[in-house]
């Protein structure tokens, strides 16, 4: 990708040409992956036609509680993000390595050869957009490259779109990430509604401007930019909740034995339900299994959680057994350990481990609270946890 | 090469509903598999050809309820190498300890024209409390594709891939939207062990618990939530930790938490 004035780059597609857009990727080969209701959620799924969107709907979120709500137009994207997020494609939950057969003197490889999914993610939010980059980190930029991962990413055709409107549980603007998409889409979508319903379009790639130039669109106005941009100021200032980020990592460093994580303890299910929601957790285990036979041994990979006991366990048992030491684990390693590792934060300030988590605890007020009783003095002993 | 003889598998049955052993006979791809790998010595729902002990794997289901069962119990985990206890009776003590929170003997005495022919415990209890148990499978009733993976970690001597973490892992493994969040339904996943594949709240329905508590369930906090942000009584909160799993320790504890709340 190269660098480029906005300006030059904005321009209009209508909402009735937008079906264009959808066709244009698969007639591409790609799998068209976009928002859509399924049990009063808005998920993420592959879909054929434009209409199967959650046009007109919105989300109402809280702390333990989404609820969908009519918005009073054919906003296509008129809400924030639900419980998937794209990892769910781009590193599935479960997914097997490989499979083996024995034969007489060992075993061999059974290869399924099927190629990577070509997957087109639209509707992508800026907090999505980093936390996919986040995950990219993870994945292909240390000493070990997920494979897997990688080929999925690589193929992955990212429409992106701006929030005009920020949900309760929303705080990207505090991290940073969003609600103005950054760089490392294909095609960026900001959603107007005053007036004819269209779309300014910023494109980010070549293979964007492809797509692109096969659709009817035009240069966006002067107009329509300050529209588009409007817009998005506006999401910046719904922000429903606030991280306060300077000084964060020393914070829960020095605050590793506050009681304070007692107190969250009490109230945290262990369930897990933060991770799994979560756009950038990305920590999985390796099952074994074989057959009744014994004939046939396959290797999977699934989605774990620094939540379960089995997560930490080792050849004297689980060493994070209380869930003050679990759900400190996962908050210090988001926030602070996450920094040591990767140069930047884990959270990307979605929301969604406060709206999933069934009992609502809030990672932005359990982090205040910690500020608010600091005790200001480093521990007395290096802290050596590892994700 | 000399024939490996196969392990003998036997199968019985406490006090309980036989749920847990149509789960084997409801394997049906998998049996003939299983017949092919072990030999069935005792399985009275399935055959009434029944071989001599001692077993290799011993497939026990229901719980301990009369002087006579703790007997048995004690008689068959003599006879057994392995034994695994299967489903909510035997790893929890099943619906019928119920009983335990009540007087046995006003029920004997409601339900029988002669209660005194009725030989029976004060309180219905898990294989666990009488007899060193190899391994739990949980469940009302156990699901088949984690007993066939039970029995091929035994027969190749390998770990079963049974999780004990929260029906929640599963619920989000299958994208499942969150019940309690988005449809204010009070849901037991979060304590509950999974192993079911979140079947209940994937078709819109709180999880019943079936699985019994998971390894660390903060049932105190889930209920406060349920009765102060979902505005549950008290008498349903009991309610929904009295089932199948109600002798689990976790769930028995909460509930009497709940005994003398009103509504």
């Amino acid at each position: 990708m190269t660098e480029h004035e906005p300006h030059d780059r904005l321009y209009v597609l209508d909402r009735t040409d937008l079906q264009q857009l959808f066709d244009a990727l698969r007639t591409r080969g790609y799998t068209v992956i976009a928002p859509q209701i399924e049990n009063n959620v808005i998920i993420y799924g592959a879909v054929d036609r434009v209409e199967e969107l959650p046009i007109g709907w919105t989300d109402v979120q809280a702390g333990g509680s989404y609820r969908l709500a009519r918005r009073g137009d054919d906003a296509l994207f008129g809400y924030t993000v639900g419980p998937h997020s794209w990892k769910r494609f781009l590193s599935p939950p479960l997914r097997m390595l490989w499979r083996a057969r024995k034969t007489a003197d060992g075993f061999e490889f059974i290869d399924d050869g099927s190629p990577p999914p070509r997957y087109a993610l639209v509707g992508v939010r800026a907090c999505e957009l980093a936390a996919i980059q986040r995950l990219d980190d993870i994945y292909t930029r240390g000493a070990v490259i997920d494979d897997d991962y990688q080929a999925r990413r690589g193929a992955a055709f990212i429409v992106a779109v701006n929030c005009g409107q920020a949900g309760a549980t929303c705080f990207c603007a505090s991290l940073g990430t969003g609600p103005s998409v950054g760089p490392g889409y294909d095609l960026a979508l900001t959603e107007l509604m005053e007036g004819e319903h269209r779309f300014v379009v910023a494109v980010g790639s070549e293979r964007g401007a492809e797509v692109l130039a096969e659709l009817p669109h035009r240069a966006a106005s002067e107009g329509e930019i300050e529209l588009a941009e409007a817009i998005v100021a506006q999401a910046a200032s719904q922000m429903g909740r606030t991280l306060e980020t300077a000084g964060l990592q020393e914070l829960l460093y020095r605050n590793v034995e506050h009681p304070y994580w007692d107190a969250v303890a009490e109230r945290c299910l262990t369930c897990g339900n933060c991770t799994l929601v979560c756009p950038t957790c990305f920590c999985f285990t390796i099952e074994d299994t074989t057959d009744l036979t014994g004939q046939i041994a396959e290797r999977w990979r699934r989605t774990d959680s620094c939540f379960s006991t089995a997560f930490s366990f080792i050849s004297s048992g689980s060493i994070r057994t209380s869930a003050k030491a679990r759900y400190r684990q996962w908050l210090t390693h988001k926030l602070a350990g996450w920094q040591d590792q990767f140069g930047n934060i884990g959270c990307v300030g979605c929301g969604r481990c406060i709206t999933w988590c069934p009992v609502g605890i809030d990672l932005t007020a359990e982090v205040a609270a910690l500020r608010a009783e600091d005790v200001g003095q480093p521990p007395a002993e290096p802290i050596l946890e590892m994700a | 090469m000399a024939t490996k003889r196969k392990p003998r598998l036997a199968v019985w049955k406490f006090a309980s509903c036989d749920g847990c052993q149509l789960s084997l006979l409801d394997c049906e791809d998998e049996l003939l598999a299983v017949t092919g790998q072990v030999e069935i010595a005792y399985f009275l729902e399935a055959s009434r050809a029944v071989l001599e002990g001692p077993y290799d794997v011993s497939l026990v289901e229901g719980s301990i309820t009369t002087p006579g069962d703790a007997e048995r119990i004690r008689e068959i985990r003599e006879a057994s190498k392995f034994l695994v206890a299967i489903g909510a009776c035997a790893t929890a003590g099943g619906i019928q300890a119920l009983r335990n929170f009540a007087d046995v003997r006003e029920f004997t005495a409601a339900v029988y024209a002669h209660p005194e022919y009725i030989d029976t415990l004060k309180r219905s209890s898990p294989i666990a409390e009488h007899v060193f148990v190899d391994f739990e499978l949980r469940g009302c009733p156990i699901n088949k594709y984690q007993l066939v993976e039970v029995i091929s970690a035994y027969l190749h001597g390998r770990k079963p891939n049974i999780p004990t973490y929260s029906v929640c892992m599963e619920c989000k493994l299958r994208g499942a939207p969150c019940v309690m969040v988005a449809a204010g339904i009070a849901c037991l996943g979060p304590v509950t062990q999974a192993g079911c594949q979140a079947l209940c709240p994937a078709y819109g329905r709180g999880c019943f618990g079936c699985y019994g508590p998971m390894e660390t369930p903060n049932t105190a906090a889930l209920t406060a939530w349920w009765r102060d942000q979902l505005g549950m009584a008290p008498a349903a909160i009991q309610r929904a930790l009295r089932t199948y799993n109600a002798g689990s320790e976790a769930f028995r504890k909460e509930s009497e938490a709940y005994e003398h709340a009103h509504d």
